[in-house]
């Protein structure tokens, strides 16, 4: 591991976009510095062990050319909303996306900010209602998933939910559950793909 | 927002996790309630015969780095057939959630519900820790007082040095250990497992009297008080068969052989001390009078050179820390300290790990060990405590040092390079007067004045702290009157104005004090009797929690729960607190067996009174506090004349890797 140089030496991490508090996510990024060459997945295995069970490192690669922070443009995210009606959601997606502009609030760390929460969002797809992967079956569950794009100040799942409360009135009666399912370049076609993959040479180092 | 289920996380089959998870997002640090630690231990419920929930009861950031805990976590979780899983006491954001969505007090590693486990055992380092103790217990749906407790809850049992009086807790505690835990929470473990085989005979009346009849166990409910008609305890006697008169403190002895913590828990949220610590000795001699850890943790029992190193080699290894603290009541005692902090600095020397010894020593050993410990080009910080102002208080204290050594030694840490260093004293000490408290103001504008001719540069400061006295029982000043909180203030007011009457002077010294009122109350925890009880209850029901954190403490809580409670018992506040007692007044912890002699700790009362120092027995001839033979122990010390080598280059490669 390396260190910052100076009076109190900080581990050299950088964290990339890292999913908020109470967020699953099955795709984070971090960026270390080492101060001698490491075979990558002696590395994953070590940072794996010594990790909470629930945090498992999947892949390492080298870093070579653009930074991280370059390499991830957006993420996709998946929102459970249990007792929300599929169709109710489609239709706040709908007004929603037809806005040119969504404003909406957040406290940030400078105080109470309001920013668009609409352009940076790439797509939105509202799940068929059959298709609940958790929870009680009996409960209608709206399910979507979204690509949104990386920008300042961060948009983030909450809030899009919070614009389609100030579009269309949506109050999720129960805690939304989300999870990031990938970050990365993205392609004109709205994919996402892996950060790590420019790094690769093509071989799949870690076993993803 | 909370995480999908399709996320897969090991669930235990009683854990509240499913119920807890969903609460976490709407609560502050989150993080401090999902366990999974490096370091932390998680074991099949069925597979354990006796399990053990340990709490240190204050939040998961101040509980978490606890030694006492870390070490009973790791030494029962060893034994195959026990488990212990760790809960800290939660904010009172998730206190609320918990009970609007029925979740009970659980444990961070498996979040089991604590009523689930056999022992619920609960380390108090402080005693404003008790209102804490009474939410988790009433969390964990365990009857509050012991009394109406059933087979189905565990037993609670508290340790730590405020367990040395348990008797303000004696109605919701079903036992009380004295001493060192290693052995003793190996012999509960022991009487719980064969009753258990046996089929629980007798249920849990015949399993607390077995634990009783160990002599090391105290179960308040076996032991009748007696109160005099002004209110003083008359007698304390055992109201069973068998129970003994009196109950020992636990030491252990061959510190050596107990290691620990071997595996440290890495915490995941941030917490006050994030460090590999290691004890270096326990037990003090040097005797200070008000210092209730020196009292109750003797002989002087040092852990070896060898030992340390070793320790703190396998310790850094699995933890990754970056910083050692190698802890004691006074760390420069050791009898091999020097060796000890040179091989050490030698062998961590252009790593990330840096070395901290709590310094309190007044003298230039001090400084020469800092500097070793400063090889690494961080300089720690330098905190000497005279403790009293004027040489006559220190006399009472039996604090032995002069202002002319205090002066020395803090010009030789500025001529070393040290720009600042803090002096630690108390106020409130019996026999005080404003003029000796006053004096601490001519202390710091003298050791300013000496070090800016010294160092020939104004870039130099001190901070002057000073913290309450508290009068603590086994100690010589268990008989001690309080100071009463208006008057601290107003001492600490003209302390102040004192420091800051020379400009010049003032502007190099900054000033650190603590209220009055908080160690009142903390007096009143500390030499109280079961009557207490009633009071911290009552306090507990007023939504009194967290009473360490003075954005929680509330000191006019305590006082009209006290005006409410003690008259029907014919006491008061100022009773148990700014009232001096007499040699013959039974003390409540008097059946409680510190191994000090009581003559001994009056004369020595008397001593302090009469304002005669004491010698430390590890230097001069045993002085007869009584403990020794007592306890049948005896001074464990070096040196053993071994050194430590430096690092092979192999573990020096692997240190390096784990030094993250």
């Amino acid at each position: 591991m390396a260190f910052s140089q100076g009076f109190t030496p900080h581990p050299k991490i950088s964290y990339a976009s890292a999913a908020p508090t109470g967020v699953a996510s099955e795709a984070e990024y971090l960026e270390i510095g080492l101060r001698e060459p490491v075979d990558p997945e002696q590395l994953r295995l070590a940072l794996d062990a010594a990790l909470s069970p629930g945090l498992d490192v999947l892949d390492a690669v080298v870093a070579s050319g653009a930074s991280l922070p370059d390499r991830i443009e957006a993420s996709r995210w998946r929102i459970e909303l249990p007792q929300v009606d599929p169709d109710v959601l489609a239709k706040a997606v709908a007004v929603f996306t037809a806005a040119d502009e969504v404003l909406v609030e957040r406290m940030t760390k400078q105080g109470r900010r309001t920013f668009d929460a609409r352009a940076a969002v790439v797509n939105i797809d509202v799940s068929p209602a059959s298709a609940t992967p958790s929870g009680d079956p009996a409960v209608p569950c709206a399910i979507l998933e979204l690509v949104v794009r990386q920008v300042t100040p961060s948009v983030r799942p909450d809030d899009v939910l919070s614009g389609f409360r100030v579009v269309a009135g949506l109050e999720p009666p129960v805690a939304p559950k989300v999870i990031r399912l990938a970050q990365g370049t993205l392609t004109a076609q709205g994919a996402i793909v892996d950060p790590l993959d420019a790094d690769r040479d093509g071989a799949t180092i870690g076993g993803r | 927002m909370s995480v999908p289920s399709t996320t897969s996380r090991p669930v235990a089959a009683n854990s509240v996790w499913p119920r807890l998870e969903p609460l976490l997002p709407q609560v502050t640090k989150p993080i401090q309630y999902v366990g999974g630690e490096l370091g932390a231990v998680v074991k099949e419920w069925d597979a354990a015969t006796v399990r053990w929930a340990l709490m240190y009861p204050d939040a998961y950031e101040v509980g978490l780095p606890n030694q006492g805990v870390q070490i009973l976590y790791e030494v029962l979780n060893e034994l195959p057939d026990t488990l212990a899983e760790r809960t800290y006491a939660v904010w009172p954001d998730l206190e609320k959630l918990m009970r609007a969505h029925g979740v009970p007090q659980f444990t961070v590693d498996a979040h089991r519900p604590v009523r689930d486990f056999d022992l619920f055992g609960v380390s108090f380092a402080t005693e404003l820790g008790y209102t804490n103790l009474l939410s988790a217990i009433d969390l964990a749906g365990i009857p509050l007082l012991a009394a109406d407790r059933t087979d189905a809850d565990p037993v609670i049992v508290a340790g730590g040095h405020a367990a040395f009086n348990p008797e303000p807790i004696a109605d919701f505690v079903d036992a009380a250990v004295l001493g060192d835990g290693e052995e003793a929470v190996l012999e509960i473990t022991g009487i719980v497992r064969e009753w258990k085989a046996e089929g629980c005979p007798g249920g849990r009346d015949e399993l607390l009297l077995r634990l009783a009849r160990t002599e090391s166990v105290y179960v308040p409910r076996f032991y009748d008080v007696d109160y005099l008609p002004d209110g003083r305890i008359q007698r304390v006697v055992p109201n069973r068969a068998d129970v003994p008169f009196r109950v020992h403190k636990r030491t252990t002895m061959d510190l050596d052989a107990w290691p620990y913590p071997k595996k440290p828990l890495v915490p995941l949220a941030e917490t006050v001390h994030e460090r590999y610590a290691v004890e270096i000795f326990r037990g003090c001699t040097r005797g200070c009078r008000f210092c209730q850890a020196g009292m109750i943790t003797r002989p002087v029992r040092e852990r070896s050179i060898t030992t340390v190193g070793q320790m703190v080699q396998q310790g850094l290894e699995f933890s990754g820390f970056h910083e050692v603290g190698l802890l004691s009541l006074s760390s420069a005692d050791h009898s091999e300290i020097g060796d000890m902090c040179s091989g050490l600095a030698e062998q961590y020397q252009g790593t990330n790990v840096s070395l901290s010894l709590p310094s309190t020593r007044v003298d230039a050993f001090n400084i020469e060990l800092a500097q070793e410990l400063s090889r690494n080009g961080r300089r720690t910080g330098l905190t000497f405590a005279p403790e009293g102002g004027s040489e006559r208080i220190r006399k009472v204290i039996n604090k032995m040092v002069s202002k002319d050594d205090l002066i020395r030694t803090v010009v030789t840490a500025y001529t070393n390079g040290w720009r600042q260093v803090k002096l630690y004293f108390m106020c409130g000490l019996p026999t005080e007067t404003d003029a000796d408290v006053l004096e601490i103001a001519d202390m710091a504008h003298e050791v300013i004045r000496a070090g800016r001719a010294a160092t020939g540069s104004k870039d130099i400061r001190c901070t002057v702290s000073i913290g309450g006295f508290v009068p603590k029982p086994h100690t010589p000043f268990q008989w001690a009157a309080m100071q009463r909180p208006e008057v601290i203030d107003h001492r600490l007011k003209l302390l102040k104005q004192a420091i800051n009457a020379d400009r010049s002077l003032g502007r190099a010294i900054g000033y650190r004090y603590h209220d009055g009122e908080p160690s009142l109350i903390e007096g009143l925890l500390s030499r109280g009797d079961r009557r207490v009880g009633a009071v911290i209850r009552r306090v507990w029901e007023n939504g009194g929690r967290f009473d360490g954190w003075s954005e929680h403490f509330s000191y006019q809580r305590w006082v009209d729960a006290a005006a409410e409670v003690l008259p029907g018992f014919g006491v008061d506040l100022d009773w148990y607190t700014t009232r001096e007692r007499d040699e013959l007044e039974v003390l409540p912890w008097d059946h409680l067996d510190s191994g000090l002699d009581k003559d001994w700790l009056w004369q020595d009362w008397q001593d302090a009174l009469g304002e005669y120092e004491q010698d430390d027995c590890r230097w001069t001839p045993c002085f007869d506090c009584g403990v020794c033979p007592a306890m049948d122990t005896e001074i464990q010390i070096g040196p053993t004349g071994r050194k430590l080598l430096p690092l092979t280059p192999v573990n020096g490669m692997k240190l390096s890797a784990g030094a993250q």
